[in-house]
């Protein structure tokens, strides 16, 4: 099993902490894992974008060349990292925000309407744990409540008063894959 | 598994040197090393110690100099244009034989250059990072894990030595988050702190300074400070060695860089190519007698770094002409990618 996933949309869409948050997990799980963010000079509106690796083995790149796996949450994204799915791979679009049809026939594209799913439970800010939900029900190597559990442990104490409307909004994107 | 925690390199060298009892840190921001200084702002003084955001970073490594003269372990952190301009300090620290870790997630240069991560001050960190005959220790993790590890040695390399010690890294060795744990070790032996300056009660005064204007006064001090390098070879050389015993080919990579070969290297084993890697930990001391032995065995040797070229010459003198040294570069805050490293590495073997 080696899972090579890039995750990019806005600064402020929490693309990092759905890096680390399935980072943790894979951890938690017992599997290696690594996660890196871009740290250019990123700032809220502008794009940003982390890479993790779940694996069996040790990790040699944390840095793949080719990830099997993309997650989109807005429009430049998707422009910038569709063409970098590896061959058989899935990329996962967030199609709230993203109004392009990826031409690509070698993957599996996977739209997640996370932006409105996470409306539904009130708030559009918990669209990337919607979107989490979804990836993590698809791809199958850590089990969802895993994830859940590690929220506790990756959100600072000061939002765990979010605790439970994150897990209801990565419960929201499982129900869409299942 | 469960002794585990998820963090940066930043963050987790910063709690690598608060366990090795580290008191006091002083520092100035610059990417891609800031989560260290911010790590250390909120966790040092709830240990009692000191963290300071001096105005500068020559402000920053003379108080590093008074903290370690005061007989503190005392770190500072940096990044490549920062280093330079701490350069003066750590000059004046190694002439004072004041021990102290100094780290540099290094970025691509020269001048203020990019953020990218870089393996463009080498030759700084072990060969010229300032005026005078000296030298540094310097040590290169490759995973996050191993920047804890080598942290808690680092203190006690400067210890025992009365040296600085540097850090080498990189923006994806502080920016990398992987799962690290803190092992409890006991400190090796080391000697007493009897040189410091604090205040002389009850005893003769300490003096602790580089000037020394009687050439054979000096003369003496620079064959003391050789010595100690002399002795840092043959006690302080780290280096892993991943599939050289069949090995036809040797590729030699630190630090980050050595992490994306390893990926090159499972792909051309599975090619059928005998390739494995020589990866310097310590870069001062350098690895040679492990290069110099490996000369007898391999054709050839491929060197690849993030940059146009630098350890590649530490290699060449140490196989001493006995085998070709090819060089793969990949400067300017690019990563090299697996496929480009196995490219070259074909070329090599033609």
């Amino acid at each position: 099993m080696l899972v090579e996933l890039i995750i990019a949309g806005f600064g402020g869409q929490g693309v990092m902490l759905m890096g680390q948050l399935l980072t943790y997990a894979g951890m938690k799980a017992g599997r290696e894992v690594s996660w890196i963010p871009s740290y250019g000079p990123e700032m809220r509106g502008g794009t940003a974008n982390c890479t993790v690796v779940l694996a069996d083995e040790e990790i040699a790149s944390p840095l793949p060349t080719e990830p099997n796996v993309i997650v989109v949450m807005n429009r430049p994204s998707l422009d910038k990292f569709a063409e970098k799915v590896k061959t058989g791979g899935k990329l996962f679009v967030n199609s709230s925000l993203v109004d392009k049809e990826v031409q690509r026939q070698d993957i599996e594209v996977i739209e997640v309407p996370a932006n409105e799913l996470a409306l539904d439970l009130g708030i559009e800010k918990v669209a990337n744990m919607v979107m989490l939900g979804a990836v993590v029900a698809k791809l199958g190597v850590v089990d969802l409540e895993t994830v859940i559990d590690s929220l506790s442990e990756v959100l600072p104490a000061h939002r765990h008063n979010l605790l439970e409307l994150n897990k209801k909004a990565l419960q929201q994107g499982r129900e869409l894959i299942i | 598994m469960s002794d585990k925690i998820l963090m940066k390199g930043n963050e987790a060298i910063a709690e690598a040197a608060i366990r090795a009892g580290c008191t006091h840190f002083f520092g100035y921001p610059i990417t891609p090393q800031n989560e260290l200084p911010a790590y250390m702002a909120e966790k040092l003084p709830e240990q009692g110690g000191v963290f300071l955001q001096a105005e500068s970073e020559v402000a920053a490594i003379n108080m590093v100099y008074g903290a370690s003269a005061a007989g503190a372990r005392v770190m500072t952190s940096s990044s490549s244009p920062g280093i330079s301009l701490k350069a003066e300090g750590i000059s004046y620290i190694a002439g004072a034989e004041l021990p102290c870790v100094i780290v540099n997630m290094v970025r691509a240069g020269p001048g203020l250059g990019g953020i990218g991560p870089s393996q463009s001050d080498y030759f700084q960190a072990t060969k010229g990072m300032a005026h005078g005959d000296f030298r540094l220790a310097v040590l290169a993790p490759d995973s996050v894990q191993e920047a804890v590890d080598l942290t808690r040695q680092a203190f006690d390399i400067a210890d025992k030595y009365r040296n600085p010690v540097m850090i080498l890294g990189d923006g994806v060795i502080g920016q990398m988050m992987e799962p690290v744990e803190f092992k409890e070790i006991d400190s090796p032996e080391l000697p007493e702190k009897d040189w410091i300056v604090d205040g002389a009660e009850g005893r003769e005064r300490n003096i602790i300074h580089s000037l020394r204007l009687k050439t054979e006064d000096l003369t003496e001090h620079n064959w003391k400070l050789a010595r100690k390098y002399e002795q840092m070879q043959e006690d302080e050389v780290r280096y892993e060695e991943k599939l050289m015993d069949d090995a036809e080919v040797a590729i030699v990579a630190y630090g980050t860089t050595a992490r994306v070969v390893k990926t090159a290297i499972k792909e051309a084993r599975a090619e059928g190519i005998k390739v494995g890697l020589i990866r310097p930990i310590s870069l001062f001391p350098f690895p040679k007698k492990v290069i110099k032995k490996a000369a007898q065995q391999v054709d050839c040797f491929l060197t690849v770094e993030m940059s146009t070229g630098q350890m590649v010459e530490d290699v060449r003198l140490a196989v001493n002409g006995e085998r070709s040294v090819a060089f793969y570069g990949s400067p300017g805050g690019a990563v090299p990618s697996p496929a480009e490293i196995l490219v070259k590495l074909k070329e090599v073997m033609e």
